[in-house]
């Protein structure tokens, strides 16, 4: 149940925040997470008189994921008549992602108009971070969820209501594999791995970096202190999708940021 | 060589995308048993290629919770599992692609264009 108006739902629903204001909006269990059949509440009358023939064959020839892409076209196409740069960043728990986030937001704010959604499965904590700093931050929660998808950021896109010629971020839940598949409507994919992890991660995981365009190597100030190889991650990565762009960078020390800050302000133009 | 996945039997975390798959199929089969009429489905027929990212596996293990009561619950899966084939972007040597880091057998470059084994669709039902 909603702790914040009472709301029925069961326990794995999906939950929309606006930070600093009451407006929430509850992702129901006809999701694409949840397990359910679909009661039909009526019936459904046959009015005129035809024969059924027993069996129908349907030719579907249709993409499993079919809804998804719809969500995401129709999200691309509205980031594009507004000029909106959509950025998902993917990456495993513990990468940096909300520390880039929260640098990039508070090194950008007042230069460009910026908004968040933060994917987490539970807590509003790092939206919260994000809202203190001033920017707009919306926080879905997806219970079991281990993904975002194309309608939670449709949905959130209602409440955040981003303004034109800005960058939306869109901090995906923790999880290397799942988001892979779910197309949000995003310009750039950009998958952030620390040289805390290994070199072969993107072996180990290619469909992340197969569908992403910018790997953001992150923790940079670290190396001194680690037996990382650099040029082998980044070797491994260019292995399964040789058209990623690199960013190097250090959220804690500011190194590299500014080639980050550079391609995001060049792409809204 | 066989290699033994290890998943979290309680969360699942890492595989629980294979639940949106099926709840995704789900909420196609519904559909189309409503529009045509039909009560249930008695065969699906469902490609899941080789490189499309989901563990066949994790997909039948929650299937079954997954259709309960519903109109796939009886039905019988018919799965086809596309193999990967690429073809070189340089040389332009079509190859198999058993992994999406595979390079080219003839010039050794990375830079492919997949022409099967991300398939990942619902080709034909069959409603009763």
């Amino acid at each position: 149940m909603c702790t914040t108006c009472g709301c029925g739902g069961d326990g794995n629903g999906v939950v929309i925040k606006k930070m600093g204001t009451d407006e929430h909006v509850h992702y129901h269990s006809d999701g694409t997470q949840t397990v359910h059949s679909h009661k039909h509440g009526h019936a459904h009358p046959h009015e005129k008189n035809h024969e059924h023939s027993p069996v129908h064959e349907i030719n579907l020839e249709q993409d499993i994921l079919h809804k998804n892409q719809l969500t995401a076209e129709r999200n691309r196409g509205f980031f594009e008549a507004l000029n909106i740069l959509c950025v998902n960043l993917v990456s495993s728990p513990g990468s940096g992602k909300t520390t880039l986030l929260e640098r990039t937001v508070t090194d950008l704010k007042g230069k460009v108009e910026i908004a968040v959604i933060e994917g987490d499965q539970q807590t509003s904590n790092d939206a919260e971070r994000i809202n203190k700093t001033g920017v707009p931050a919306i926080q879905i929660n997806t219970g079991k969820g281990c993904h975002l998808d194309s309608e939670m950021v449709s949905k959130s896109l209602r409440l955040l209501n981003p303004k034109p010629n800005s960058l939306l971020l869109i901090e995906n839940v923790g999880n290397l594999v799942c988001p892979a598949m779910f197309d949000l409507g995003e310009k750039i994919r950009a998958v952030i791995v620390s040289v805390t992890e290994g070199e072969d991660k993107p072996l180990k995981y290619p469909d992340m970096f197969h569908s992403s365009q910018v790997c953001i190597i992150s923790k940079t100030d670290l190396l001194p202190h680690l037996k990382f190889d650099l040029e082998s991650l980044k070797n491994n990565a260019l292995k399964v999708n040789p058209n990623l762009q690199f960013f190097e960078v250090s959220a804690e020390s500011g190194q590299g940021m500014g080639d980050w800050y550079k391609f995001l302000t060049n792409k809204i133009g | 060589m066989s290699v033994y996945r290890i998943n979290c039997i309680v969360c699942k975390i890492e595989k629980m995308h294979e639940l949106s798959i099926a709840t995704s199929i789900l909420k196609t089969a519904e559909r189309e048993v409503e529009n045509s009429g039909g009560h249930a489905v008695k065969e699906i027929t469902l490609s899941v290629g080789k490189l499309a990212g989901v563990e066949i596996d994790s997909l039948k293990f929650i299937w079954g919770a997954c259709m309960k009561h519903t109109v796939l619950e009886k039905a019988e899966i018919v799965l086809l599992e596309p193999k990967g084939k690429a073809v070189c972007m340089e040389c332009g040597t079509v190859f198999a692609l058993e992994k999406l880091y595979d390079s080219c057998p003839k010039c050794g470059s990375y830079f492919k264009e997949i022409m099967s084994g991300k398939e990942l669709k619902i080709n034909k039902l069959i409603i009763m």
